[in-house]
């Protein structure tokens, strides 16, 4: 949720659910096409020049790095250990214990997220007075940088002189050390992150919702379904694309967590909480490259996580197409 | 039309060109030889710093300038020590990007002094070297010294500590709150944890007030007291048998326990906003935690606190903090920074930067002088602080220093405030915080 691409988004949004493949043109047109095209290729590649720089180049070097014992300051030195880096990785407890904070963050964030976000886009879908300005208003959050967002709500979610336990025992409840319960940061963590991406997904959701066609409603209606069988039968089953879209690309949003972890903390301290009860993977990265200095250690971490964005990735590509199947 | 984007598609080429070679430039080796030095040639030097050192403020440099006319400094300041770090150290690995002079703490001198001497000037090669060392307390010196005597930085402050007191809160207790009285209170920690439990108990004291304001007080400023802190004689990590961390442990845990402590991350939001909520009474009080203090509360803080000493400091002293400056060997101006630096740390300009933004001197020859010894600070009291923080510096033994001992102390204060909230009673904290300092320190 925090580094993935506008632009990736976008573009998967207009995308229509998967065309029949177009006959592919005849081997000896390819050839033509290259040279007919070389201007294609050359407003291209600009973008891949600063893609192979700045994502390739590190990323083949991260998995260099990870493969040595090594600190911050002599980054290119160091001792080649082979994968014991990742041996080390699998059987620390920080590791499993980031594994956990994550997965239960993700979970926690992400479900109320997208069914929230399904339920307004819903609403935003009939036609309702000042309709644009609702659909700006959900997209602020979004727009607010996630360091600003997320030190105003660990102001509210304070201990002592935070909003939230002042409005709590204003109404006679006990106040609720948020930072420092395993349940409750996370919770707390969670909602920063759904209070930024609902509105997100819900546009998304929204635009699918815009191109279902007006006559399938029109064919439930004559049939007798009520509102809530037409959102049932006719909406989520079209908008099943899109739905598992804003999935994917929330898990790997979840797995990569790292700013709202480290700023919900308050003092710059990378331990994700007193018993590291809010550590996730990305914050342990940053603890193991960036406060302990073990460079080494967090390149292993960077691609442990990469593996687990591609293990979610394509478990997810595996049921859409299991699911296409069936359909069939 | 046609020609206006192939030119763009050119312009698109070049600049990519451009930020390729620009990304793999090197350094280039000017290092000037000492021969060559001319110490009147106009130069600007740079001079990296981070936090608030106040070597600005305190109106040093205008003063070298004005001694020095071809001299222009530029300061590089970065706001938080761990980030200036993190950049110092890629600027090392990369060798390139090195300001003239560069500011160590002593979180990180111990660090730069193992694995990076080599690339800093040698202060105990100077032919002035003996003269030099006698500038400083020479646990201060041996701090940024290596095991075969090359000395690298020079030292700017130190943090010798004290305890700080709201006379108000004490008053409410039940407590005396004459400073002279107050130091007879608490002789050792063990006295002073008794006066916790006494507060703790006074009906009369404002009801969400707690005696100190963390565990973590407690814990870093006793830490060093002990003849070993973090690290064996040669700088090796050893928590779990180190003297200092256990005394200091079990004083910390039984507070954090006990619930005598506010139990308040420090330098998170909620310490910075308890200062004025008058939410606990006492807090450990290196020399420059006064500023700090000070600029929490601001005018309305004024003449509630006041300053005694530690607990246990007729046995020993302690330190927490302080810093260092040093000089890029293979820098273009290596040599006037070194006379720049020589002249930043020397004592005269020492007792500038206590009487002028409160930095407590790392040199003997300062601390002693008049203007030192009688300093008072209004905002406390008027408290003797010169005196007092004379006295403290006065008795620090040198504890050995090693690599990661901002991260092994992190990892103790970390799981003493889990103690305090209760996630975890003291063997298991103690058990957490050696396996998250193995973790710190296991490479």
């Amino acid at each position: 949720m925090t580094i993935a691409s506008g632009t990736v988004r976008e573009a998967a949004i207009a995308a229509p659910p998967p065309a029949p493949a177009a006959t592919s043109p005849a081997r000896p047109r390819k050839r033509r096409q290259l040279t007919r095209n070389r201007w294609g290729y050359a407003y291209v590649a600009p973008f891949f020049l600063v893609f192979a720089a700045f994502s390739l180049y590190p990323f083949m070097y991260t998995a260099w790095v990870s493969l040595h014992e090594t600190s911050l300051s002599n980054i290119n030195g160091g001792t080649w250990v082979g994968l014991e880096n990742y041996r080390d990785l699998l059987q620390s407890e920080f590791f499993w214990n980031a594994a956990r904070n994550t997965l239960t963050i993700g979970i926690l964030a992400t479900v109320p997220q997208l069914c929230m976000a399904l339920g307004l886009a819903h609403l935003l879908n009939y036609k309702l007075r000042g309709r644009t300005f609702f659909r700006t208003v959900m997209l602020m959050p979004y727009a607010t940088s996630i360091a600003a967002a997320t030190l105003v709500f660990s102001q509210l979610f304070g201990r002592d002189y935070g909003l939230i336990n002042t409005a709590l025992e204003a109404v006679g409840l006990q106040a609720i050390d948020w930072e420092a319960g395993t349940v409750s940061s996370q919770v707390a963590i969670a909602v920063i992150v759904t209070w930024r991406w609902t509105g997100y997904n819900a546009l998304i959701y929204l635009a699918a919702m815009q191109s279902i066609p007006g006559e399938l409603y029109e064919a439930a209606e004559i049939d007798g379904a009520s509102k809530w069988k037409q959102f049932l039968h006719v909406t989520i089953p079209s908008l099943r694309p899109t739905i598992l879209f804003t999935i994917v690309v929330s898990t790997i949003g979840a797995v990569q967590l790292f700013g709202e972890p480290l700023l919900f903390a308050g003092n710059g301290t990378t331990s994700g909480g007193a018993s590291g009860q809010y550590q996730t993977l990305g914050l342990l990265m940053y603890q193991q490259g960036w406060s302990n200095f073990h460079i080494g250690q967090a390149a292993t971490t960077a691609w442990a996580m990469f593996m687990i964005i591609l293990v979610i990735v394509g478990v997810n590509a595996v049921i859409g197409r299991l699911r296409n199947r069936a359909d069939r | 039309m046609f020609h206006s984007t192939k030119s763009r598609a050119a312009w698109g080429a070049a600049l990519a060109a451009v930020l390729l070679t620009a990304g793999c430039g090197g350094s280039d080796d000017a290092s000037a030889d000492a021969a060559d030095y001319d110490p009147d040639a106009p130069v600007t030097l740079t001079v990296g710093t981070f936090g608030t050192m106040d070597l600005d403020n305190a109106g040093l440099y205008d003063e070298y300038m004005e001694l020095h006319p071809n001299v222009t400094i530029k300061q590089n300041n970065v706001a938080q020590s761990a980030a200036y770090y993190k950049s110092l150290q890629t600027r090392l690995a990369a060798n390139s990007g090195l300001d003239d002079v560069q500011a160590l703490e002593i979180g990180f001198i111990a660090d730069v002094v193992r694995n990076h001497a080599d690339a800093f000037v040698d202060f105990a090669a100077e032919e002035n070297a003996d003269e030099l060392e006698g500038n400083f307390y020479d646990w201060k010196w041996g701090q940024a010294s290596t095991s075969d005597g090359e000395t690298i930085a020079l030292g700017t402050d130190i943090g010798p500590q004290a305890m700080c007191y709201r006379k108000d809160l004490f008053e409410q207790a039940g407590l005396p709150t004459d400073r002279a009285e107050v130091a007879e209170l608490w002789p050792t920690w063990d006295a002073y944890i008794e006066v916790a439990e006494q507060y703790m108990a006074s009906p009369t004291k404002p009801a969400d007030s707690a005696f100190v304001d963390s565990p973590a007080s407690i814990f870093s400023s006793s830490v060093y007291q002990g003849d070993l802190a973090y690290n064996d004689e040669e700088g090796n990590p050893i928590p779990a048998e180190s003297d200092g961390v256990q005394q200091a442990w079990d004083y910390a845990s039984q507070a954090a326990d006990e619930g005598l402590t506010a139990n308040l991350s420090q330098f998170g939001d909620e310490w910075n906003a308890a200062f004025s909520n008058g939410a606990f009474a006492t807090i450990a009080c290196p020399a420059w935690m006064l500023g700090y203090i000070n600029s929490q509360m601001g005018e309305t803080g004024a003449g509630l606190w006041d300053i005694a000493p530690l607990p246990g400091a007729d046995e020993s002293a302690s330190n927490w903090g302080g810093s260092f400056l040093a000089v890029p060997e293979d820098g273009p101006n290596a040599e006037a920074a070194k006379d720049l630096v020589e002249w930043l740390t020397a004592p005269e300009q020492q007792v500038k930067m206590f009487t002028r933004a409160a930095h407590f001197p790392s040199s003997p020859q300062a601390a002693e002088d008049p203007e030192v010894v009688g300093a008072t600070n209004e905002y406390f009291n008027n408290a003797p602080t010169g005196e007092i923080f004379g006295e403290s510096a006065a008795n620090i033994q040198r504890t050995p220093i090693g690599p990661y001992d901002t991260q092994i102390q992190e990892a103790f204060t970390t799981a003493l405030t889990d103690i305090a909230s209760g996630g975890a009673d003291p063997d298991e904290g103690w058990d957490n915080a050696l396996k998250a300092a193995q973790q710190a320190t296991g490479g």
